[in-house]
């Protein structure tokens, strides 16, 4: 426990501001938020994967991910969240490498859509105004989203994913201290 | 309230109640449940709205709580207290345009919305189909299966006893084509005013612990048939304080003769008109 980091300055509010951040990424699928006062981390994770993780992880969620024993050991402290091993028994999914396969989290069931996993999907750089075409609910016709560093054959499997509506995963993307969010009801195409 | 953690509730509930808000959002119109926990009022006094509101705002939040559109009822100015007490900075106004966040029992505001304001409904009875199938679990299965014949039955009914749609509120709708949702008891007059709207809607109900949302932007079409479209339900008069003749109104008893008139269920929108109005003259 020598070289434990911080976690939110101030966790009440700390976590109340990178909560409205996320609400409104996830209600307004596409638009990059700026997190207020995000922590600092251990590398590899970024600022804002840490604040999304704080803010939503406990106890109650188990959590997947992929940054190393540092991050794992930061992410326990913390937010009290159990390790799994295995991607598909996870309510968050945090990769900040190659993430595991859309089809590979729980999508949750017809009649309890809302246990589907999030993947917080650590990226290397988010931009409006250009990239992918988004439309859906949120957005009012449609987002342009540029994401640097995602993973090879998202697309396809977004769309695959997507089919299954009401079933599906939502993502929180994360790059630096900003994110963006793509619930399972966005639909993705090519800029 | 002092010794409370901020807006009330405790760290490990405003994460359970967010993280449901989240999963509301992504599937709209879906019912969640959540942990629904007992607040310093009784259940039916907004218990779903206060924790959705108490789980969202924060310290540099704009509140304002309205009750049947009102600002000044009883229910709208203890909640509004209740929320200027344990959350320490946070404002309250009665403006519309002014708020962040508006909690709402039965109304929304005629005001129109905007992007950045969040919308949160108390909910008395979230199940659409609750008279119709009192079983949680056949009602469950009825929305994975997207089957809601049974509500066009009961619309169709109306039709042929009364002529028209026999609810005048609370008239259900398809939210995304996809889930029939309660709008909350709201009048039907106010129901169009959710289609695509600016403004993310967070709906909570206390007592029968579930929430839902609809996000910015999102189709909201009040159930009908083809050949007996929905027609929003208004009072044919005019606001006899402000004069309009396009709000929601309620009527007032004026004495004990018969006497009656109608006012703005909206007060802040009202006071807007008659402000306007005396520095018009």
């Amino acid at each position: 426990m020598s070289g434990l980091l911080p976690g939110f300055a101030d966790p009440v509010a700390d976590a109340q501001s990178a909560f409205r951040a996320v609400l409104e990424a996830m209600a307004r699928p596409g638009r990059v938020q700026r997190l207020p006062s995000p922590p600092a981390p251990p590398a590899p994770l970024s600022p804002a994967a840490g604040a999304v993780l704080l803010a939503l992880a406990d106890a109650e969620t188990p959590l997947w991910l992929d940054a190393g024993a540092e991050a794992a050991e930061w992410a326990v402290f913390h937010a009290g969240c159990p390790l799994v091993e295995d991607a598909g028994a996870a309510t968050f999914a945090l990769a900040t490498g190659t993430p595991p396969a859309l089809s590979s989290l729980d999508p949750g069931t017809d009649e309890e859509p809302q246990r589907a996993a999030t993947l917080i999907l650590q990226v290397a750089s988010l931009a409006e105004g250009r990239g992918w075409r988004l439309t859906g609910p949120g957005i009012e016709r449609e987002h342009r989203l540029q994401v640097e560093g995602a993973p090879n054959g998202f697309l396809a499997a977004w769309a695959a994913s997507r089919a299954q509506f009401p079933l599906g995963v939502d993502i929180i993307l994360c790059a630096g201290d900003c994110v963006a969010a793509l619930p399972r009801s966005v639909t993705i195409r090519e800029g | 309230m002092s010794g409370y953690n901020f807006a009330y509730l405790d760290e490990a509930t405003k994460r359970m109640i967010r993280r449901a808000l989240l999963k509301a959002v992504a599937v709209p119109g879906h019912q969640v449940p959540f942990g629904s926990r007992e607040m310093p009022l009784p259940y039916g006094w907004g218990t779903g709205g206060i924790q959705v509101t108490a789980s969202v705002i924060g310290a540099d939040d704009t509140l304002k709580v309205i009750d049947q559109g009102a600002d000044d009822t009883t229910n709208a100015v203890s909640i509004r207290r209740f929320f200027a007490r344990v959350a320490p900075g946070l404002r309250t106004t009665e403006r519309t345009a002014e708020a962040t966040v508006i909690q709402t029992r039965h109304r929304i505001p005629e005001t129109p919305l905007r992007e950045g304001q969040v919308l949160v409904y108390q909910v008395p009875q979230p199940e659409p189909l609750f008279r119709l199938e009192p079983r949680r679990a056949e009602t469950r299965r009825l929305h994975a299966l997207a089957d809601y014949g049974l509500m066009q039955v009961k619309l169709y009914e109306d039709i042929a006893r009364h002529g028209r749609v026999g609810s005048s509120y609370d008239h259900p709708v398809m939210v995304n084509g996809r889930y029939l949702m309660s709008p909350s008891p709201i009048p039907s007059f106010d129901n169009p005013k959710m289609h695509r709207s600016a403004a993310l809607q967070l709906f909570g109900a206390g007592r029968e612990r579930r929430l839902y949302a609809v996000p910015p932007y999102t189709e909201v079409r009040s159930l009908d048939f083809e050949d007996h479209p929905f027609v929003p339900l208004r009072a044919n008069g005019r606001c006899s304080l402000c004069g309009a003749g396009d709000s929601y109104l309620d009527e007032v008893v004026t004495d004990d003769r018969g006497g009656r008139i109608f006012v703005c269920s909206d007060t802040d929108f009202c006071t807007q008109r008659q402000t306007m109005r005396e520095a018009a003259e």
